[in-house]
């Protein structure tokens, strides 16, 4: 079965941005925004996910994400399972192979994966003739997430032609860093990093990116500051010595906007850890856009469901 | 004992300055005499091997395999490995300490040499440097001296510890043991699954920075200019290491070194389908460290050429990259890859031959090498122009683990002879 063949977009799986080309991120943000417009009329979105069963593999806890995914596919009518790694037989001694073989047999429709090991949404696709969609693996891609935030900037900004947007916090362990950085770069925005030295991955600047270590430096000039959420737990002492100390040399607050462009978006791919890489006042405050990047997730995941599982191209000049 | 007349082949052996066409002669499984013209009829019953379009050259040593055996019979047994081996051109092969239990004792070491006496190829022990590889306690590495071992490594477990190397190195002289030091610092390795670089960075894989491996090669160096002893560097991987071993060759220190066939060739782009057969220690580098290592090769500051078999079953590499066992096979896959360094590289024919054979030889203290009149009849012949694909399927060895699997490679083993017998014949396998 060659799903490819009956696709819209022309590609079996969403296993990360880099892989994705400025065609195939303009046609499922402006199948978000469809579906945004729907919703935004209070009319009944299409369900061509009914029939459909969409298994959600998560490895990792998540609650955001998961829930997204979920919500997703039930506003197109479709059902979805979620195994978790407790819940599935890994802890059995299953390999995941075996465990997505497993499913495969069940024959569901499209197959989404959680994964602390970077490259296992690949793994299982090579193996899988369904679709794949990576919901986060390891410290290398999250593809749905940097799509969400696309489609706010689309919202806020209009144009990602010479954007420019500093992603902020723990780039080395980041998964958000890198889909954003190759989902913006291939839109045409310039990205650039900041963080402890610690913290910033080997070469960064490879990858076309600025790096900064010094926040009120980096911030100047930038239409968007994306702050990560810093993983104290996750750290060890040599990463970084305290939260206070990250606070003080990269928390974004009141005082690091006074530095910034006056129109600047401040986004942050959530749980926010207030008071360590945000101020309360600046989450709540005017500039951010926090709440509308989890709300365009859902829209950005439907789109990924519907186009994958083989329905038609959307955008809001298709609406009757 | 058996005789064997090769005829019509190239014969290279470094050891004598010898080049050119000529029959090699063994009469009793030792070489009688290598010259033009030999005839069979002044020896009857000897068994005769066209060798015309073939290269000749000693019987190639590999000083670093893992034969698994005793413990992981599901990866490789001594009879496999040598199978393996003997399809791959070798007819001497170490294998490593990492077994279960580990060959930190006589009676591991005796069971090895047991086993091997009924294979076709020459097999070596390698004993551990401490007890279990635990970095703790020397190993009875005496004991183990008079069962046979040709030298120590604690392969896979680097000796962190400073004090514990020191004294090894210092113990080991009274043995002329080379000992082997698979140069990687824990502590900067971390959970390092690649090279830490920009494609670790892409990737979004852990890196293990070159300096993990050097931080080593650098304290053994001092450790051996301290104590006198003799001392060997496996799989050397970066540039850093090479020119630290060149710098250390110039001062007088005894070092020497071996390179991979993986790390001659593959560098860490190749992680990047995540293919877990790409997972090895120390890391597939960056291609400043591949033409580091070849132009050590070249000058002789990496002294011989060794695969680092490493073989591993499908179970514990078709898992996550984090997860996979860290190790490709490379008996079967080592000489295209060797060969190449000649060919494609510039590299004398006659340097490749020693890196193979009188180098590793001379590193372990085997009486291997060289064919001159009265050394053993172990001989390698290859067919340098062969070209072909590496086919998986076909190996020898119980474990498939390659990412060179379909690789179009020039470069082929014919025959491979120990004691005058021939125990691998490449067109009987294709029957």
């Amino acid at each position: 079965m060659d799903v490819t063949a009956r696709n819209v977009l022309g590609i079996k799986s969403i296993l990360g941005t880099e892989l994705l080309k400025k065609h195939h991120i303009e046609q499922i943000l402006d199948c978000a925004f469809y579906f945004k417009a729907i919703r935004n009329r209070k009319a009944q979105f299409p369900k061509s996910l009914a029939g459909k069963n969409a298994v959600m593999l998560f490895f990792e806890p998540s609650t955001r994400t998961r829930s997204s995914f979920a919500l997703a596919a039930k506003n197109l009518g479709g059902n979805t399972v979620v195994l978790t790694k407790e819940a599935s037989s890994t802890g059995k001694g299953e390999t995941l192979l075996d465990t997505a073989r497993t499913i495969e047999a069940m024959q569901p429709d499209i197959l989404v994966l959680r994964h602390p090991s970077a490259g296992s949404p690949h793994h299982i696709d090579r193996a899988l003739g369904i679709p794949v969609v990576n919901a986060g693996d390891g410290f290398h891609e999250h593809p749905t997430q940097a799509l969400l935030d696309l489609m706010t900037l689309r919202e806020f900004k209009g144009d990602f032609a010479g954007l420019r947007v500093l992603i902020v916090g723990d780039i080395a362990h980041s998964r958000v860093a890198r889909s954003d950085i190759y989902a913006l770069q291939t839109m045409g925005a310039k990205v650039s990093v900041c963080g402890p030295p610690t913290l910033l991955p080997p070469q960064i600047e490879a990858l076309g990116v600025a790096a900064y270590t010094d926040l009120k430096a980096a911030v100047r000039d930038q239409d968007v500051v994306m702050v990560l959420r810093i993983q104290l737990e996750r750290l060890n002492p040599a990463q970084n010595p305290s939260g206070g100390e990250y606070a003080r040399f990269y928390g974004v607050s009141t005082e690091t906007l006074k530095h910034c462009k006056p129109d600047v978006l401040i986004m942050h791919p959530g749980p926010v850890n207030r008071g360590v890489e945000l101020s309360p006042d600046v989450v709540d405050g005017p500039h951010s856009v926090i709440l509308n990047q989890v709300g365009n997730g859902v829209f950005v995941r439907m789109a990924i469901f519907h186009l994958l599982t083989g329905g038609e191209a959307l955008h809001e000049g298709t609406m009757v | 004992m058996s005789n064997l007349l090769i005829k019509n082949g190239r014969v290279v052996d470094p050891s004598q300055e010898l080049d050119g066409t000529l029959d090699v002669l063994i009469l009793d499984g030792k070489v009688s005499a290598i010259k033009s013209g030999i005839e069979a009829g002044s020896h009857p019953g000897v068994r005769v091997v066209d060798a015309a379009g073939c290269i000749v050259t000693p019987g190639w040593v590999d000083m670093h395999t893992h034969l698994r055996d005793p413990g992981f019979s599901h990866k490789e047994t001594i009879e496999s490995g040598a199978l393996a081996a003997a399809a791959g051109g070798f007819t001497s092969i170490a294998c490593m300490a990492n077994t279960k239990p580990v060959n930190d004792n006589p009676f591991v070491t005796s069971y090895i040499y047991q086993k091997a006496s009924n294979c076709d190829v020459n097999i070596y022990a390698i004993g551990a440097i401490t007890k279990g590889l635990e970095g703790k306690q020397l190993a009875e590495i005496g004991s183990m001296f008079e069962a046979g071992i040709v030298g120590i490594s604690d392969d896979g477990a680097t000796v962190q510890d400073s004090y514990i190397m020191r004294k090894a190195l210092d113990y080991s002289k009274k043995f002329d043991l080379a000992v082997i030091s698979h140069a990687e610092c824990t502590c900067l390795k971390g959970l390092g699954v690649m090279n830490e670089g920009v494609n670790s960075t892409r990737f979004g894989l852990r890196g293990n920075p070159k300096a993990a491996e050097e931080v080593i090669v650098a304290r053994d160096i001092l450790l051996a200019e301290l104590t006198g002893a003799r001392l060997h560097i496996a799989h050397v991987s970066t540039a850093g290491s090479v020119r630290l071993l060149r710098e250390a060759k110039a001062k007088g220190i005894k070092v020497t070194g071996e390179a991979t066939p993986h790390h001659l060739i593959l560098t860490d782009d190749a992680v990047g389908n995540y293919d877990t057969n790409t997972k090895v220690a120390p890391p597939l580098r960056e291609q400043v460290d591949v033409d580091a290592l070849i132009e050590g090769v070249k000058d002789g500051t990496i002294d011989a050429l060794a695969t680092d078999h490493a073989p591993h079953s499908v179970t514990e590499k078709e898992v996550e990259y984090d997860l996979a066992a860290f190790g490709m096979v490379g008996l079967e896959i080592a000489l295209p890859f060797y060969y190449r360094l000649h060919h494609e590289k510039g590299i004398p024919l006659s340097r490749i031959v020693d890196a193979m054979t009188a180098a590793p030889a001379k590193i372990l203290g085997l009486p291997k090498g060289d064919l001159k009149p009265g050394s053993d009849g172990d001989v390698s012949i290859f067919d340098p122009s062969a070209e072909y694909a590496i086919d998986k399927t076909t190996f020898k060895s119980k474990s498939r683990n390659t990412p060179f699997d379909g690789y179009k490679v020039r470069g082929k083993v014919r025959f491979t002879v120990t004691g005058g017998k021939v125990i691998y014949n490449a067109s009987e396998e294709a029957r």
